[in-house]
């Protein structure tokens, strides 16, 4: 071969070479980050259980969920009042969620001018912006003490916490919503006011039945948000341990719980606890399978018809 | 782009780095009662201020509770605990040093008409057996408890001093330190709850308890009964910096602190 | 028919109306309301002053090295880590059952609550691993917290660019990393930047996990090691415990401003990335 010919392979030998290695290096570093991410998580969930499930078991599933005796000082550990707690709260945010969060999403969809979407909807995004200690200061500082003047019980209610955790779960419930009305195709919209149904009858009709699977995830998802909210909570709920007779009644909710003893907690306490996180990773996990089904659902649905 | 990038990631790791470089020797942690939290803060930033910069006697204070102060300094986390109860019998191993007394106040909403109960009327109130104001000569609303959690020096101590074997009732609201429990009885007419005689300020209604106001003469000379101790715990022998500390808060200067404060000096 | 159909669609969009009224609402209100009480506390004092008498009176400038440290280093740490991650997921391996697993695996864990990992961090970094109540506890608590989110809403991202680019960049004769770095995270990079913006703001406004990881001392931290309050943590025990409202409205307005701040302009980077790339 002639001189430049072999300088020619030789800088395509360095050149594959160099590819070659960086795309080994590329692969292992990779591979690294992932397998570090993937163990990092599954210790925590390791973790959490491997804490939290002896004492399940230790203390048996049924006392441990049904009973109402809370006094960890004294070995017992009943999280009864707290799951009802976080139940009644989640709830009664999931109210609020779907009438704002739905009828904002319909409003952003259906009726709404581009000019004004294009802020609104930024608006809506901010408000999963801001922390939760504001909105429940601002909790204490306005919607406390009004409910308590003006509607009775202590103001620190399971009516105050839905109150404040409805609001900050409507970024989750109108984002979500908007998702799936927006996936609905677009000839479901139009044939439907072709045949000469009003705007707002082909949304309750058509596009509402249509994106069904979608708004349920919305709304399943925003529980889960309800449901894992902390120091909101703290603040406006009265943190006490009992079943609330009504909604405005105190409560403590599972995480407030947590955190309220997490600090002082030991021996079977600390691992009542992380029992008590255990219970809401399974809650979790329901929920989030729920949803996955609900917007498989959707997706598949649409496209067989 | 990338080059920007490189730099940029290398100049905010620098500044990590060098901010790593300045403290030599950790700091001293004081953890625990949030009844002595603020003391020890106060105390904390005028002792820091009189350290060389940079020296091993940096003291840093967090809250937590007295139960997790005890069990900081336990497992290691904490070179000084803040109690503000006595040590129980199972808490074995730890030195207890008594840096102030302090009173226990049942507060109640300033405009409320009740001015006095007895130890016992404040032990059936707390424990659910007395549920209307009007049972001890207010108005005709029920009454609403505020309470500490259960690893609160505070509870503990009021439990010990006034509950006796009763429990506190179900129904009571928790709070997790001094400063929430003020600010829920200052705008609740109907709320009733006991804190540190020191943090209580002007905007609550304190109390008499069997007759006897709670002031900190009272406490000095031992006629008001709700009195419990001001501890550090340590666990061993302090490091240097921690038992500097300590040396300061029991000298004159740390002691007239918080004399100046509301509390009652041991020193 | 009995009722009238244009009637209904009236009141309906009214009643929507004034829905959304209420919700923009109260958004303003709460913005306008701590923003109103706090910006006059606002001086350069205040911002650069340690904070005397147990926050009642002084600064908070620990507490803003204290969020920037703390946030800052879980944000740099997850980031790398998830994104590596999700590259990984999407490019590298074929789709399998353990893929599934895994992508249920971190939406799962990106909805557990932030407290769970607060009680993970305190009994794993501060206690077991020995860090005590430090920013480098806190960080490290706050990253494992945000890491399922930026995997998964890179992941998200990087499957929504068209296959079509993978091709192309093949059929040009690229690599397959040359082909991610400069045809699909080009491509996805706002979606990138939308989960990394997110949990940057999930951070700054943790609170419960923070005070039990980081701490909440009110000095200034002179090293990862060192124990340190965050605003938001500061904003909350100031309010709860009536120390100074002035300083917590304060505390709360640098809050808020910053969180926009972050807000807006991750928003105008992502309009001018996506301008230069189209």
């Amino acid at each position: 071969m002639s001189r430049p010919r072999v300088r020619a392979a030789i800088r395509w030998l360095c050149t594959l070479a160099k590819r070659v290695n960086q795309e080994t290096l590329v692969s292992v570093v990779l591979t690294a980050m992932a397998l570090t991410a993937v163990s990092g998580l599954a210790v925590i969930t390791a973790f959490i259980f491997k804490e939290g499930l002896p004492l399940i078991m230790k203390v048996g599933l049924k006392d441990f969920i049904l009973s109402s005796d809370w006094h960890p000082l004294e070995g017992k550990f009943g999280i009864f009042p707290m799951v009802v707690g976080s139940l009644a709260v989640t709830a009664g945010a999931m109210v609020i969620g779907l009438i704002f969060g739905l009828g904002g999403a319909i409003l952003l969809t259906q009726f709404c001018p581009p000019r004004l979407v294009s802020i609104l909807k930024p608006s809506i995004e901010l408000l999963a912006g801001i922390p939760s200690v504001v909105y429940g200061f601002m909790g204490v500082v306005i919607l406390v003490p009004f409910i308590r003047e003006h509607i009775g019980g202590p103001g620190l209610s399971v009516l105050a916490a839905s109150i404040v955790l409805g609001i900050m779960v409507l970024p989750t419930v109108i984002s979500i919503s908007v998702d799936a009305l927006q996936a609905v195709p677009r000839p479901y919209r139009e044939g439907s006011i072709a045949l000469g149904a009003t705007e707002w009858q082909t949304t309750h009709m058509v596009m509402l039945r249509a994106a069904r699977s979608g708004i349920v995830a919305a709304v399943i998802l925003g529980m889960g948000r309800a449901v894992g909210e902390t120091m909101a909570v703290i603040m406006v709920a009265g943190n006490t341990v009992a079943l609330p007779h009504s909604p405005l009644d105190s409560v403590r909710t599972l995480t407030s719980n947590i955190a309220l003893e997490m600090a002082y907690a030991a021996g079977d306490h600390r691992k009542a606890l992380f029992a008590t996180g255990v219970t809401l990773f399974v809650i979790i996990m329901i929920l989030n399978t729920i949803a996955l089904r609900f917007s498989r659902r959707r997706a598949g649905g649409t496209r067989s018809r | 782009m990338h080059r920007v990038t490189i730099v940029l990631c290398t100049a905010a790791l620098g500044a990590f780095c060098l901010g790593c470089g300045k403290g030599k020797g950790k700091a001293v942690s004081v953890i625990g009662s949030t009844s002595v939290q603020l003391f020890a803060e106060m105390l904390a930033e005028e002792f820091n201020k009189r350290q060389p910069e940079g020296s091993n006697a940096y003291v840093e204070v967090q809250g937590g509770g007295s139960t997790a102060g005890i069990q900081a300094v336990n497992n290691g986390i904490a070179e000084i605990g803040m109690c503000s109860r006595e040590l129980k019998p199972e808490e074995t191993g730890l030195t207890p040093i008594p840096i102030a007394r302090d009173g226990i106040a049942v507060i109640v909403y300033k405009d409320n008409p009740v001015s006095g109960l007895s130890r016992a009327q404040i032990r059936d109130v707390f424990a659910g057996k007395i549920t209307n104001w009007k049972d001890v000569g207010g108005s005709g609303k029920p009454i609403r408890l505020i309470t500490r959690e259960e690893g609160s020096g505070t509870r503990e101590a009021f439990t010990h001093l006034v509950m006796g074997s009763s429990r506190i009732a179900g129904s009571a609201m928790t709070q997790e330190s001094n400063g929430a429990v003020r600010e829920l009885v200052i705008h609740d007419p109907a709320a009733i709850g006991y804190m540190s005689l020191g943090l209580v300020g002007k905007e609550l209604k304190t109390l008499t308890v069997d007759g006897v106001v709670p002031s900190a003469a009272d406490v000095i000379n031992g006629t008001y009964p709700l009195v419990r101790p001001f501890l550090f715990v340590v666990k061993d022998t302090p490091g240097e910096g921690a038992q500097r500390f300590i040396d300061f808060v029991l000298s004159d200067r740390g002691q007239q602190m918080l004399e100046k404060e509301g509390l009652v000096r041991v020193k | 028919m009995r009722h009238n159909p244009a009637r209904s669609q009236i009141l309906a969009i009214t009643v929507m109306w004034v829905l959304a009224a209420l919700t923009i609402g109260v958004l303003l209100f709460i913005i306008a309301f701590i923003l109103a009480h706090g910006v006059p506390h606002l001086t350069l004092a205040f911002l650069s002053e340690a904070p005397r008498s147990g926050g009642r009176e002084g600064g908070i400038f620990p507490m803003i090295v204290s969020t920037l440290y703390v946030t800052g280093l879980a944000v740099l740490i997850a980031t790398p880590i998830g994104l590596g991650t999700a590259i990984y997921l999407t490019e590298y391996t074929r789709e399998s059952r353990l893929t599934a697993v895994i992508r249920f695996g971190a939406d799962c864990l990106a909805g557990i609550p932030s407290i769970i990992f607060g009680l993970f961090g305190f009994v794993f970094f501060v206690i077991t691993l020995g860090m005590g109540l430090s920013v480098i506890a806190g960080a490290l608590t706050l990253a494992v917290m945000v890491l399922p989110t930026i995997i998964r809403t890179s992941e998200e991202a990087i499957r929504a660019v068209p296959r079509a680019y993978r091709e192309v960049s093949y059929g040009l004769g690229s690599t397959r990393w040359q082909m991610v770095t400069r045809v699909v995270l080009r491509s996805a990079l706002p979606g990138i930047c939308t989960g990394v913006v997110l949990s940057a703001g999930r951070s700054i406004s943790e609170t419960a996990a923070v005070m039990l990881t980081a701490g909440s001392s009110l000095t200034l931290p002179r090293s990862l090691f060192d124990s340190s309050r965050t605003l938001s943590l500061h904003f909350y025990t100031l309010s709860r415990e009536g120390l100074s409202m002035a300083n917590a409205y304060a505390t709360a307005s640098i809050l808020i401003l910053a969180i926009l701040a972050i807000n807006l302009s991750a928003y105008w980077l992502m309009r001018r990335f996506v301008a230069k790339v189209s």
